[in-house]
This record gives C-alpha cells, structure tokens and sequence, in this order.
C-alpha cells in the first residue's frame, strides 16, 4: 500500500462564534478569535490517498488528477473566502481547523471513491505553520473510554 | 466524529551520544559525530497530536490552552535549554532523539486524558525525526 500526499494553500477569513452563548462566553472559550470582523489565515490543505501502484503507469493516482479535485471540491470554495459566510457548511457549524478538516473530506471523498482507483485516507488542514488538524474519515470513533475521560459521555 | 488537532513545539537542548557499555573506539564508531565529548545541540520540534471527539458546541478537540500548558509544564520547561544527558531520565539510556521521543510520549501520556495522545514526533534537524505513538 501507498500513501501519496498532495498539498495545496489558501487564504480565507473565520470568526469563531457560538450563537447559542452570550457574548461574553464566546469571548471567555474563543478570546481573540470571536472577533466578530473576522480574521484570516493561510492554510494548507494535505490530502493523503493510499493505494497500490497501476501496473502499466506506475501512479497510484494521477497527480494531475488529484491536485484538480482538491481545487474543483475545496479550494473553490474556500480560498479567498470568509468561511463563516461563503461556505455553507459553516453557517451554523463553527470553522474551526478540527471542523475544516472533516468539512474538506466530506467535500472531496465522493470524488475520489467515484474515481474508483485510491481510497481517501486521510485529510490535514495546517492554519498556521504551528497547528493543524487531521481527519482520517467516520470509521474513527472517540473510545467509549476517551470520551469519559473527556466528560462528553 | 472522531479528529485530530496537532501542535508544534520548539526546544533547544545538548546532548552527547555515548554509552558506557561500549569502549571509546565503539562509541565513536557507533555514533560519528554525535559522540564528541564536550557535546553538541539541537533545535528540536516536537510535536504533539491528540485526537478526540469534536464537541458540538466549540468545534474543537481539545482546549488548546489547556495542551500547550501540560506540554510546557511537563516537556519544555524540563528539557528547553539543558543538556539531556544531566537528566535524570537519561542516566542510564543515550539520549538519541529516539528515546528522547519515547521520553516525551510517555510524560505526555500520563498527563493528558486517557485516549487522547495520538502521537509524538521529535524532529532533530530538517531532515531527521522520530515518531512515537499510541499504536506501538
């Protein structure tokens, strides 16, 4: 099995916000990020697909291919973009980079699993060079023991 | 809906690779440059993925402040600008950056939640780093 990886950037503006909570909890949870003008961010999106070389071209999946996908399903819709309000997603879900990376697989894994060769393996958003987030796809779940331990039970 | 948040630290720290179970003609075959005796240094990257439910209200993992406290507290504090091989966890085992990384992971790992430390990475150079996880 292969795992190949290809990155792409873009820049687009959030704000983090709770509308069920009053002002001054968003502000406690989210400090500088509820600023309510929004700030903004490049990005760099990873997109990881694993699967076995083809014989005859030696490509898990054409490059080409991939980079017009993560443009056609993510980019388009997100770089230079205000998230909270140009992408539907996130009209009532907050754009944290956690939320970013399911949103980005949840855009893009319909059109690699049609494509019928890699499967979508795993999805990285980096907000700055420091943090990112990862989704590897809803077969994951939170054990029953982390969850506890977190206090979601 | 299960992700992962991940966060990157910087320290810098000696440290010399050498172990008395081997002679100075082994240590320095075994270890090049790494075992000059006065030491030598490293800006180090450490870092640190956890995983976790996304929690409906925050859109978050886990609470960042929180993270970067117990990393700091636990790891930097101890390790940023020292010589590894005066810790008292390396006395006995050569600090090269794969047990420094096991070293991070488990003093990490028992103070987080339970289930949340996904993995450590320890980056020696642009071009070396080392990874440990909860998977084995």
């Amino acid at each position: 099995m292969i795992f190949l990886t290809r990155r792409a950037t873009f820049s687009a503006s959030h704000y983090y916000w709770n509308e069920a909570w009053p002002a001054e909890k968003n502000q406690q949870v989210f400090g500088r990020c509820a600023n309510r003008n929004g700030h903004g961010h490049n990005y760099t999106l990873e997109v990881t697909v694993a699967g076995e070389p083809d014989p005859m071209t030696g490509f898990v999946v054409d490059l080409k291919w991939l980079k017009d996908v993560m443009e056609r399903e993510v980019l388009a819709a997100y770089d230079h973009k205000h998230l909270n309000l140009d992408a539907p997603e996130f009209a009532h879900q907050i754009p944290t980079t956690e939320n970013i990376a399911i949103a980005a697989w949840q855009r893009l894994e319909p059109a690699i699993t049609a494509a019928g060769g890699a499967r979508l393996s795993r999805v990285r958003v980096y907000e700055t060079p420091e943090i990112f987030a990862e989704y590897r796809g809803p077969h994951e779940q939170v054990s029953a023991r982390g969850v506890k331990d977190r206090g979601e039970a | 809906m299960k992700a992962y948040f991940g966060r990157r630290y910087m320290l810098s720290a000696s440290h010399r690779l050498h172990t008395a179970a081997l002679t100075a003609e082994e240590n320095r075959a075994t270890y090049g440059k790494c075992n000059n005796e006065h030491g030598h240094g490293h800006n180090y990257v450490v870092e640190v993925l956890v995983g976790g439910a996304v929690e409906a209200e925050t859109g978050m993992v886990v609470d960042l402040v929180a993270l970067d406290k117990t990393v700091h507290e636990r790891v930097l504090d101890r390790f940023d600008h020292a010589n590894l091989n005066l810790d008292p966890l390396f006395v006995d085992r050569v600090p090269t950056t794969e047990n420094f990384c096991k070293t991070i992971f488990a003093l990490l790992y028992d103070a987080l939640p339970a289930g949340e430390l996904e993995h450590v990475r320890v980056e020696e150079t642009e071009n070396n780093f080392f990874e440990c996880s909860a998977r084995g």
